[in-house]
């Protein structure tokens, strides 16, 4: 450390959010339920301007406060995209929020302070740093699942995530204390320079710590076998939430995921490779099977999301450049089909009631045409359909695994997107040809149908636009790999 | 003399014993949490036990900011359940099945 005040331009991002979290929270405490629509909007600006901060800041990689906080190219790629999602998810809350009467200013305060974790924990360059960033998102994520007081099923999904959520705390906590005590460090560069010096084997110590480390992380991430808390939080939580749960929080576990291993344990990844190429190939099969049988549509997006987290693994477990371009892209993409497809689940009301059932969406397309090609365009894109944007997000981690030299791990990718084809197919099987159900209330709003729009646009055009992303993409990937 | 292996040891006994309160039980919702404060403090033990013996204060520092966040969690913990509570009137471990599948 060699000055004492460090360049606080660097961490703007989370200044303003932190600052706008706390100002929220003032006025959201003194003047109650009425200002939930102002604290709301306030709070889109927040991240929004958070995520200009962002962008702003070109300066190549820089670490503060005494290497606790690194703020680079991969940091702001992942936290665009986070701070995205979590503006989306105020948006789409709107109106659900006000029909179900839960509209109270701590929701956007509760996702301005989760976003301020995930981008502290995107930017994490030190063990301490991981721990307090991620539970700065956690404990955020708890009280926002149980947020519907009065309904039984939403305080049980806050329970059984803050019950889970927390022993996978713990058991990361524990890999840290391992990784800690037999390296001797817990900053992530001097871990990968340690481990780059040491000719022998690693310590068995440190691979006890890193399997635990690994364990705790597949669990926010929601990867199998640490998936059994997802169907469940995903179905009991308020639609909103269960939407912010699947693209923001996702996102940034990931981007941790990914630091993590590809940093200070790169050189272990003798011993991290088997691990992830095993979850993830767990995760595409539960994926793609178990969700054939659902008739929920949030537990099938549950189970979708958990697939989809398995195809993104596949990137990492090439230990590549291009494999970790290929999650970049591979997030991006997800993100955006899952902002839509939730928009859609969002609009799904009978008579003022919310429904969920995938047979409620019979005849869709003769109620609601427009809303029905939406959801069958991100369907198709999420069963990997060319040429539409989760079609190219898969090709780009295969890509990557088979110059990896990792036949076996690809092939069965590509079996496993077949399989769940045919539970994506179905629902569009469902909205076009069955007889139509009783029609959903019209209209759907204007920001729900604004957001459907623009991905669905985003989703067919992106062989169009896609160099940019591409481009931003391999940037944030290179810079990881700077040893 | 009681050296490094022991506190390791110690640690990894009350470790164990956290997750084994967390699956085996199935009664309270309670004893979920202090399980979940066993682990949190095997952690503690682990990491104050390194760090004497690297002669290094971080490990230290680390269980500080460990002790700060665990009573957070355990707050919002009790928070979550009282709310439960309030809506299903027990917090018996098998009564929590309104989702499966």
């Amino acid at each position: 450390m060699t000055d004492a005040l460090p360049e606080l331009t660097l961490i703007l991002p989370e200044l303003i959010l932190v600052c706008g979290g706390m100002a929220l929270l003032m006025v959201g405490a003194f003047t109650g339920d009425r200002s939930y629509h102002s604290v709301s909007w306030v709070s889109v600006l927040v991240i929004l301007g958070a995520g200009v901060a962002a962008s702003a800041t070109t300066e190549p990689r820089t670490t503060l406060f005494g290497d606790q906080f690194v703020v680079d190219a991969f940091g702001h790629f992942m936290k665009w995209l986070v701070f995205i999602g979590s503006a989306l998810a105020i948006v789409m809350s709107f109106g659900y929020n006000r029909r179900e009467r839960i509209g109270r200013p701590e929701y956007p305060i509760l996702i301005v302070f989760a976003t301020l974790g995930m981008s502290m924990m995107i930017s994490a360059n030190d063990l301490i740093s991981l721990y307090v960033g991620l539970e700065l998102q956690s404990l955020a994520l708890y009280v926002i699942a149980a947020f519907r007081r009065d309904s039984a099923r939403s305080s049980e999904a806050g329970l059984k995530y803050f019950v889970l959520g927390a022993l996978s705390s713990g058991m990361l906590l524990y890999g840290c204390s391992m990784v800690y005590g037999f390296a001797g460090s817990t900053g992530f560069e001097t871990l990968a320079g340690l481990f780059s010096r040491a000719d022998a084997a690693p310590e068995i110590g440190v691979v006890v710590g890193l399997v635990f480390v690994i364990a705790g992380l597949a669990f926010k991430i929601s990867a199998v076998p640490f998936h059994m808390w997802t169907p469940d939080v995903y179905q009991g939580a308020p639609t909103p939430v269960t939407a912010f749960f699947a693209i923001a929080p996702k996102v940034a576990a990931m981007a941790l995921f990914v630091r993590v291993l590809v940093g200070p344990f790169f050189d272990l990844f003798q011993q991290w490779q088997q691990i992830v190429v095993f979850i993830a190939i767990l995760s595409m099969i539960l994926g793609a099977l178990a969700a054939i049988w659902q008739t929920n549509i949030k537990r099938l997006l549950a189970y979708s999301s958990i697939g989809h987290v398995g195809f993104a693994l596949v990137g990492l477990a090439a230990g590549s450049t291009d494999g970790v371009r290929g999650v970049a892209i591979y997030m991006a993409v997800y993100l955006v089909m899952t902002a839509g497809t939730f928009c859609c689940v969002l609009a799904m009301r009978q008579n003022g009631r919310m429904v969920e059932n995938l047979t409620d969406l019979a005849g869709l397309s003769r109620n609601a045409p427009l809303m029905a090609l939406a959801l069958a365009i991100f369907m198709f894109s999420m069963a990997g359909i060319p040429p539409l944007a989760g079609f190219f997000s898969k090709l780009y981690v295969f890509l990557a695994a088979v110059d990896a030299g990792l036949y076996t791990l690809a092939v069965i990718g590509v079996l496993t997107s077949v399989i769940s084809a045919f539970y994506y197919l179905r629902i569009v099987k469902i909205m076009y040809f069955d007889e139509p159900a009783e029609a959903f209330d019209k209209p759907m709003g204007r920001s729900l149908a604004a957001i459907v729009a623009v991905s669905s646009v985003l989703v067919v055009a992106f062989i169009a636009f896609q160099t940019p992303i591409v481009r931003a993409a391999e940037v944030a990937a290179a810079v990881l790999f700077f040893s | 003399m009681v050296g490094l292996a022991h506190y390791l040891t110690v640690a990894a006994i009350l470790f164990t014993l956290g997750i084994f309160g967390i699956f085996l039980n199935r009664k309270n919702v309670i004893v979920i949490l202090m399980s979940i404060e066993l682990i949190l403090l095997a952690v503690n033990i682990n990491l104050v036990a390194f760090s004497v013996h690297h002669q290094d204060l971080v490990g230290q520092v680390f269980a500080l900011l460990v002790l700060a966040i665990a009573a957070a969690e355990a707050a919002i913990g009790l928070a979550i359940i009282v709310v439960y509570f309030r809506n299903r009137g027990s917090i018996a471990v098998e009564d929590i099945n309104l989702m499966r599948g």
